[in-house]
């Protein structure tokens, strides 16, 4: 079970001056249970792509598989597939409208036709597992922080209860401790309810934090795909066009260059202190 | 899908039309519209259609593109042809059932549809080549006489550019509504009257939201760039008139004389 792109190809504004060609000859695999962070340059077509992934956006070519099946099929049920692939998007507190948050937590489920009953479930799980203190389940979405109206968007989608979570730079605009909390969050389901996660980023390190598994966008193709590890080893490559690697990655060549024997291949924080620990304790 | 609404929209191509001052293009759409009501002999449409033809030649503008924007009025389009192909009493034609279309009928749906059609697309062309910055500076300078009168011409004028600026903004962030709501399992394509209309909170709710912060933004940035009305204020690029713009005046005059000449002599 897994989700499979097969060359797809998408074009903005597709017959006049304006097009914009913004996904070229995608194709790869979104395996099950996978955490796959997608990275990439400003407008090197990540949102477009996950656009895709719940069929919101239709490829100009080629073909999506969702378990097997083809959601370009005539009969392919799409409303059940944005069920099953719940994507909040950037900004996503954008969309919130109803009188009070539980009321909008509900409007997913009842959209995909729970009962009455199952759907304030699904909404008080929901409302639970993004963590938002009790008291603000019956105020106005338009009260709340920044931080908290992007738990409550969160979890619109999450009272679906969907088998893939796509988030589109789910951390934009959030200061560290919001940002360490809502990815600590995404962890916790990928972890614990075994949801595969999709997660588009600009920061090099949330990445390598979390992923398992990397895609790099790069003018609207493919540039790479592969761990953490192997894709952060080619640094210089991703320079080229405009990304980085890790900062702790740099630290240690630089410790490297200087005559310690340190892990270069580290990418997060953790692993490169106790590698430094490590080498310390040595010399 | 929302952009594909090409009507009052910017189209960018290098051609001597978009060139021209805005003044000339609003007197020459006026004068088109003009041309098109002064008389119903087929001679007169003949010349309005040359004319039109060239224009959009000059402009550069792709005619595929042109049509897309006017799908979106061909509903207006077929209604009135429709009340004047049947409710028009004469000579009668053809009848069936409850319609009768007459002699006289057929010659007025016709007509009003060419007027309509080239109304469209003669307004269409003026802002297809036209920027709306370009468009309301020519509106606030070619009206600037009415300040006499107390009207508030650069207020209006200002009104309208940033009214114009957000179409394309608003229509952006609908797009992206209406997908944040359709990914949530929002359905907006089935059920009846009511039930799509109810459709329609979530995402015109968020579009108030967001048109009202945006509107509250834009007015403390502009504030905050001391902007205080028109009282003093100079622009960055005057429009002034060059050689090309008279020469456009003076083919604007002869297309105009042409056509009431036409209508004088032409017998049909
Ligand atoms: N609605 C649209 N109409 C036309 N072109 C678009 C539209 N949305 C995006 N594009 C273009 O498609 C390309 C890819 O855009 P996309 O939003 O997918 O990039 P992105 O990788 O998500 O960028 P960012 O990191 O800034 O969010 C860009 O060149 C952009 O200008
Ligand atoms: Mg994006």
């Amino acid at each position: 079970m897994s989700i499979i792109l097969d060359h797809v190809n998408y074009i903005y504004s597709k017959g006049t001056s304006d097009e914009v060609k913004a996904l070229d000859d995608v194709s790869f695999e979104i395996p099950d249970g996978d955490f796959l962070g997608l990275i990439g340059h400003t407008g090197s077509g990540k949102s477009t792509l996950v656009q895709h992934l719940d069929g919101l956006l239709k490829a100009s070519s080629g073909s999506i598989y969702f378990n097997g099946e083809d959601i370009y099929d005539r009969d392919y049920d799409m409303k059940a597939l944005r069920g099953k692939v719940g994507l909040v998007f950037q900004y996503p507190e954008h969309q919130l409208f109803e009188e009070d948050v539980f009321k909008d937590v509900c409007f997913g489920p009842k959209n995909l036709g729970l009962s009455q009953k199952d759907t304030e479930l699904a909404a008080y799980r929901a409302l639970k597992d993004v963590k938002l203190p009790d008291e603000l389940f019956y105020v106005s979405p338009f009260e709340l922080s920044g931080g908290q109206k992007r738990r409550v968007a969160l979890a619109g989608v999450l009272a679906m209860k969907p088998e893939v979570l796509v988030l589109d730079e789910p951390t934009a605009g959030l200061d560290p401790e919001g940002r360490n909390e809502i990815l600590g969050l995404i962890k916790e389901l990928h972890d614990k309810q075994g949801i595969t996660i999709v997660l588009v980023s600009h920061s090099m390190d949330d990445v390598a934090e979390y992923a398992d598994h990397i895609v790099v966008m790069d003018k609207g193709k493919v540039f790479m795909n592969g761990t953490p590890k192997e894709i952060f080893s080619h640094a210089s490559k991703l320079e080229t066009i405009g990304l980085s690697a890790p900062g702790v990655t740099y630290i240690m060549r630089r410790l490297k260059r200087a005559g310690f024997d340190v892990d270069t291949t580290a990418i997060t924080v953790k692993e490169a202190a106790d590698s430094i620990i490590r080498a310390v304790n040595h010399a | 899908m929302l952009r594909e609404i090409t009507l009052g929209q910017y189209y960018q191509a290098e051609s001597r039309l978009h060139r021209l001052d805005p003044r000339v293009k609003l007197a020459g759409t006026l004068i088109f519209i003009i041309s098109l009501f002064i008389s119903q002999k087929v001679a007169c449409y003949a010349v309005a259609t040359v004319f039109l033809i060239c224009m959009i030649r000059l402009s550069k503008v792709p005619f595929g593109y042109m049509i897309k924007g006017m799908k979106a009025i061909a509903f207006i389009m077929l209604l009135t042809v429709a009340f004047n192909l049947f409710l028009t009493s004469g000579e009668k034609l053809v009848s069936f059932w409850v319609f009768t279309i007459t002699k006289e009928g057929l010659k007025l749906a016709i007509f009003t549809a060419v007027r309509l059609a080239y109304l469209i697309l003669g307004s269409t062309l003026m802002t297809l080549t036209t920027t709306p910055n370009d468009l309301t500076d020519g509106m606030e300078k070619g009206l600037g006489f009415l300040r006499l009168f107390r009207l508030p011409v650069h207020e209006i004028a200002m009104m309208m550019s940033i009214a114009l600026r957000f179409i394309p903004i608003l229509m952006e962030e609908t797009d992206k509504i209406i997908k944040a709501q359709q990914a949530r399992g929002a359905d907006f394509e089935s059920g009846g009257i009511i039930k799509r209309s109810k459709a329609l909170v979530p995402i015109l709710v968020p579009l108030f939201v967001s048109a009202f912060r945006r509107a509250n933004d834009l007015a403390m940035a502009m504030e905050a760039r001391c902007y205080h009305g028109g009282e003093g204020r100079t622009k960055m690029k005057p429009l002034i008139y060059k050689a090309w713009d008279i020469r456009a005046y003076i083919i604007l005059a002869c297309y105009l004389s042409l056509v009431i000449l036409t209508a004088v002599i032409s017998p049909i």
